[in-house]
């Protein structure tokens, strides 16, 4: 902990950005082989509300302005995971409408919010595409906290959930309990959302989930590769987004963002280009 | 105690019915499996045959009637290794999804293992030996979605025995698998119930292609309309199929005089064959 105290903010930037660079993209695998990549967006707009909400709360009633809007946001986040199943269960046939609601509820909400309390706009900006300099040491314990208890999970379940991803009755005859296992996985989505907002930004932080692994599969053979070039794309996007963003100012989840989108298209020139070798029998 | 549970059979069914709302999809079903026997399971679409097969793998629950699998009723059953499940829809995964044939065998280990554990030396050794069973190590590595139809048939049927079940059920495991592999595949069940002892319940249209292989019939219309031992079921076969059906239905292994004209009166109840 003394340790931690002691960094600089661009070294307390670059420890939040390796863990986010390590556990968005393993979320990021199993979102990808499900096809539901979008519900980061829904919960990314619901984490906003939390974190405007957190800012209203903190500027209007100020026995509670020591609350960090981070936590209001991981609120919301968890709320809005869990609105968002019963959402798909309610339109059994028609599932992605979920997010769309919940999308628009949260953009209303946060409006809404912001109109009420005073924040600056560079505070907002901040929020909503990410920055460095404003990672304090609270925001780094969280980012921590939230991580360590994602990667548990993720540790946990990986292989259920791979079960369940690629053939969900035969997980459920294979004696694996899915609906609980899908629960957990609707947390998870909420953790890593509200972990990664300080520095990747709200608007970004769907990009960090999906870039790498939409990267690692155009060359990955197995589940396998997928996590684990994912995790390494993720891993270089986040460190050089950051480090760009620090040499010439600029916000950070944009500068990450654009270094995933130049991973990606060289990935998909190297799948062109045939360097890696076809598994086509 | 445990010789008692050895001479369990292996499914009991009593008086089962099932519905989708106020749809009755299955009525009064009464059946049991034996331990070693080889069942062939048939009736016509929308018969139930599926439905059936979920109840008795405990996804969906039966309005009435009980369920044993090994002599404990379905609800206490806790010990699903012992079942092996090889879907109709098994093929219709994303063939886009990044696993290969080794992972897709793994996941019929993932409820065995346990939370927090990864598979064992041993476990992969498993995984292995049943990729060879059904004659697939050369494509160990390869993503399943690269192989052919009876390729990735075989891969799932790999997934179900790894754990080693003791009752395989096959819902129309040939839907889309070409001539040759449906072969092969019907010999590789007839080793696994002759050399093993595995118990099996395969659901199929084609009980004639089957009659060689099985032990048992039993035939499905929402009502059971035949359950006894193949010489029997061949005895009666063309009066069965026509109440099963509705209609004149070809039987393979006795179609020497058939015509194709039979299509033409499809809706003759009389059920008195040709």
């Amino acid at each position: 902990m003394e340790i931690l105290q002691q960094l600089t903010f661009i070294e307390r930037g670059i420890v939040a950005g390796l863990i986010i660079g390590l556990i968005c993209p393993l979320l990021g695998a199993f979102l990808l082989v499900r096809r539901i990549t979008i519900i980061t967006e829904a919960l990314s707009h619901i984490t906003l509300t939390g974190i405007t909400a957190g800012v209203f709360i903190s500027q209007t009633m100020t026995w509670l302005a020591f609350i960090n809007p981070l936590y209001t946001g991981l609120i919301f986040s968890l709320v809005g995971s869990i609105l968002i199943e019963k959402l798909r269960h309610a339109y059994k046939s028609f599932q992605e409408l979920a997010v769309p609601i919940i999308l628009s509820s949260g953009i209303g909400l946060s409006a809404i919010l912001i109109g009420l309390s005073s924040g600056s706009t560079v505070e907002w900006y901040s929020y909503l595409f990410g920055s460095l300099v404003t990672v304090s040491l609270s925001d780094l314990y969280f980012t921590m906290a939230t991580g360590f208890i994602a990667f548990i999970i993720i540790f946990a379940f990986y292989k259920e959930w791979l079960s369940i991803s690629f053939d969900q009755e035969f997980a459920k005859t294979s004696g694996i309990k899915v609906n609980r296992l899908n629960f957990f996985f609707s947390l998870l989505i909420a953790l890593v959302i509200s972990m990664s907002m300080k520095v990747v930004g709200i608007l970004l932080v769907g990009a960090m989930v999906t870039l790498p692994v939409a990267a690692s599969i155009q060359i990955a053979k197995s589940f396998r590769q997928v996590v684990i070039l994912g995790i390494i794309f993720g891993e270089v996007a986040m460190i050089a987004g950051i480090l760009f963003s620090y040499y010439f100012n600029i916000a950070t989840g944009g500068m990450v963002v654009v270094t995933g989108v130049v991973i990606l298209l060289l990935t998909s020139l190297i799948k062109r280009l045939g360097l890696v070798s076809s598994t086509v029998a | 105690m445990t010789k008692e549970s050895q001479a369990q059979p292996a499914l009991e069914i009593k008086n089962l019915s099932f519905s989708y709302g106020k749809q009755n999809v299955l009525e009064d079903i009464h059946f049991t499996v034996p331990q070693g026997s080889f069942l062939g399971l048939m009736g016509p679409n929308g018969s139930g045959k599926s439905t059936l097969i979920k109840c008795i793998l405990g996804l969906l629950t039966p309005k009435e009637g009980s369920i044993k699998l090994f002599g404990k009723p379905i609800h206490q059953f806790h010990d699903w290794n012992k079942i092996g499940f090889v879907s109709q829809k098994a093929n219709s995964f994303n063939s886009g999804f990044p696993a290969t044939v080794f992972e897709v065998v793994s996941m019929g280990l993932y409820g065995k293992v346990g939370l927090f554990r990864f598979l064992t030396k041993k476990h992969k050794l498993q995984v292995r030996e049943a990729i060879k069973q059904v004659g697939m190590e050369d494509f160990i590595h390869q993503n399943i979605g690269q192989l052919s139809g009876g390729q990735q048939q075989r891969v799932f049927i790999a997934r179900a025995l790894v754990s080693e079940p003791e009752l395989l059920i096959l819902d129309e495991p040939t839907v889309g698998v070409d001539a040759k592999s449906v072969q092969n595949f019907y010999n590789m069940l007839k080793r696994l119930n002759k050399e093993r002892g595995m118990t099996l319940i395969l659901v199929t249209h084609d009980i004639g292609a089957m009659t060689e292989y099985i032990t048992d019939v039993a035939c499905l219309n929402k009502c059971l309309h035949f359950h006894g031992n193949k010489e029997e079921f061949e005895l009666q076969q063309e009066d069965m199929m026509s109440s099963l059906y509705g209609h004149d239905v070809r039987v393979i292994t006795h179609n020497h005089d058939h015509h194709d004209h039979d299509h033409t009166h499809d809706h003759d109840h009389d059920g008195s064959g040709h």
